[in-house]
């Protein structure tokens, strides 16, 4: 049983602690706790073998069989974007999917653990008065056990929304980790000749543009409710910070003299962090989601830039310029105290505190050009994640297992995505112009719908 | 007739610049407490023109060049050459740096010396970088630099009110290739009469 998810060194342990288990918990088709799969902070994590058949067409009309063979597209390509498994090919498979049963009683597993799937994700489609029923079901093939099964209502249409939210159960039954895939990715835009803040789901898909100054503008920032952007605009001319409503037309901007610039939301509050230079030095500033300041953050002749904030919004971790290089400091707002992280080379810039609380990735610059880097947030162990073209604006995925950053290294800009190791680097979306400063928000929930 | 008309319309440029200086400045609020509310977000604003009042736009400037042309004076022409001169010439910076370098210096006297001639003139100071290093701080650095070419030439009598400064970190690179060559060029304050 467990054994199957782990390398071979840790196989008899886990068998042992596989059998306790299963005594412990039998008879129950939704433990809750089984997050044991997948652990998410192991860098080295095997992928998973996971089937997906096409989903059986039940009343075998062509509506429900092209519905099938989509649907079992979209789950295969959402979960394979995690990293966390390898997509089993349906060529050799030993079952017809649409005349084997799709659930526990009538699957006979050996068939799918002969073909080394250790995960099955069966699925059936009606479609009947133009309303779609999905039944989908994941299995464990070794323990054959049903691991978690939804029953899904909704217009044809929703069909990727449902698949969606299947895989997000899967991966949190598997995670204990509610997963990435109702969140959304602002990013910077060249399409139109201007930058302009783009917006797309977790995997690059329905981009559509949010601003439209004719200027440039750039940074965007999520609110932890997803309800608001913040950014920087040269629309009236200077950088200036709007605070705009992500649905509805409405917001704030600060305008003072000089900067106006890098906001960075307060965890979980409508209160954020900004460089602003009208005092004629850069300081960084709480704000109040209205724009108004709060206090002053950081005090101190050089440049200050670049806020993050860590989960409790009790720390931020800022780049300034203070002895003499821009270097990466983590500043304790209520004692007030400030600390430096990085000491290797003389370029650390755009930290992003992990989610998670433990990490902050970063982008280092040394002779072979721009890198993502993480360190614990401690400073200790820088690592160096990126190696190829110059690499940028790292931002984690809301549960912290995945970073989004752009990258020149096919040429252009572009945003990339990669596992919170560095592992599984690929490009994100493919538009014109050139990509930049990807911004990963929080599962944006039902407001958006 | 062409290059007539050419040199008319800087020159209308010139006047109509320094006419605006002295009224079109931007009022700060003493509190710093500038902040706006719904309305930019409206992007009627932003609309393009229609193509008559494009047209409408430009005949507009084309009737006003010929009657301008007619008032230039030889001081007019001096004051032209002479903007020209610095308008071109940048200061230039080194790597993740905001000094000002002995070359910047004789740039700078340049431009305090005109505007000392010219006090109904301010100036806008853009601060630039190479694009190298990452957005953010590049956009502080570029302020650093403009600031540092303002505080210049505030030692040098130009009182700041005259001086607005503005960064555009690496937006806006005067040579976009990644040489070192380029680099260097794209380190700079760059001066626009307003």
């Amino acid at each position: 049983m467990m054994t199957v998810f782990y390398g071979f060194r840790n196989r008899l342990w886990c068998f042992v602690l596989g059998i306790l288990l299963s005594v412990m918990l039998p008879n129950v088709p939704y433990a809750n706790a089984q997050y044991d799969y997948i652990d998410i902070t192991k860098p080295f994590l095997r992928k998973i073998p996971i089937a997906i058949p096409v989903f059986k067409a039940i009343n075998g009309t062509a509506p429900e069989r092209e519905t099938g063979e989509k649907g079992a597209e979209i789950l295969s390509d959402t979960l394979a974007f995690t990293g966390y498994f390898s997509l089993l090919d349906r060529k050799a498979f030993l079952v017809d999917p649409q005349k084997a049963e799709i659930t526990l009683e009538g699957i006979n597993f050996r068939n799918w653990t002969v073909s080394g799937a250790e995960l099955l994700i069966t699925a059936g489609v009606v479609i009947h008065d133009d309303i779609l029923h999905l039944e989908m079901r994941l299995f464990d093939t070794f323990q054959q056990r049903m691991i978690v099964g939804k029953k899904y209502t909704g217009a044809p249409e929703d069909l990727r929304k449902i698949i969606l939210r299947f895989a997000g159960e899967t991966v949190f039954y598997l995670t204990g980790n509610r997963g990435i895939f109702d969140s959304k990715i602002a990013f910077i835009s060249t399409g139109t000749g201007h930058k302009e803040i783009y917006l797309c789901d977790f995997d690059g898909q329905n981009v559509r543009q949010f601003t439209h100054h004719n200027s440039i503008t750039l940074f965007p920032a999520w609110s932890s409710d997803t309800q608001w952007i913040a950014y920087t605009s040269y629309a009236q001319g200077k950088p200036d910070l709007y605070i705009q409503h992500v649905k509805k037309k409405r917001g704030f901007i600060v305008d003072k003299d000089g900067l106006n610039s890098f906001p960075a939301w307060v965890p979980g509050k409508f209160e954020l962090a900004a460089t602003l230079s009208f005092s004629g030095d850069q300081e960084i500033y709480l704000l109040s989601g209205e724009g108004k300041i709060i206090k002053q953050l950081t005090n101190n002749k050089e440049i200050d830039v670049s806020p993050t904030w860590s989960p409790d919004g009790k720390k931020m971790a800022f780049v300034s310029r203070r002895a003499g290089s821009p270097q990466i400091y983590i500043k304790d707002v209520e004692n007030g105290n400030v600390r430096r992280l990085t000491f290797q080379g003389n370029y650390n810039t755009q930290p992003a505190w992990s989610p998670l609380g433990d990490k902050i990735v970063y982008s280092s610059m040394d002779r072979s050009g721009l890198n993502i880097s993480m360190m614990g947030v401690d400073g200790s162990g820088p690592i160096q994640l990126t190696h190829k073209g110059s690499n940028e604006s790292p931002s984690w995925s809301p549960d912290g297992s995945m970073i989004l950053f752009s990258s020149t290294r096919e040429g252009p800009s572009r945003i990339y995505v990669m596992t919170a190791f560095g592992g599984d680097q690929r490009r994100l979306l493919s538009l014109p112009g050139e990509q930049s400063n990807p911004r990963w928000s929080n599962s944006v929930g039902d407001h958006w719908d | 007739m062409k290059q007539k008309i050419a040199l008319g319309f800087i020159l209308l440029l010139v006047i109509g610049l320094m006419m605006s200086a002295g009224c079109s400045k931007k009022q700060v609020q003493p509190d710093g407490s500038a902040i706006g509310t719904i309305d930019p977000f409206d992007l009627a604003h932003e609309r393009a023109l229609s193509p008559e009042e494009e047209a409408a736009k430009r005949r507009a400037i084309e009737e006003q060049l010929l009657m301008d042309e007619q008032h230039l004076t030889d001081e007019q022409k001096r004051q032209a050459m002479l903007r020209q001169q610095f308008v071109t010439e940048d200061i230039y910076f080194g790597f993740d740096q905001a000094v000002i370098t002995p070359e910047a210096q004789e740039v700078l006297r340049n431009v305090a010396e005109f505007l000392r001639e010219n006090p109904r003139v301010s100036m806008v100071i853009e601060g630039h970088c190479d694009d190298r290093g990452t957005a953010e701080y590049n956009l502080a650095l570029g302020e650093r630099r403009a600031l540092a070419a303002k505080a210049f030439l505030m030692n040098m009598g130009i009182s700041g009110s005259r001086l607005m400064t503005i960064s555009y970190g690496e937006e806006r690179p005067k040579d976009p290739r990644k040489t070192e060559e380029a680099w260097a060029k794209n380190r700079r304050a760059h001066f626009v009469i307003r």
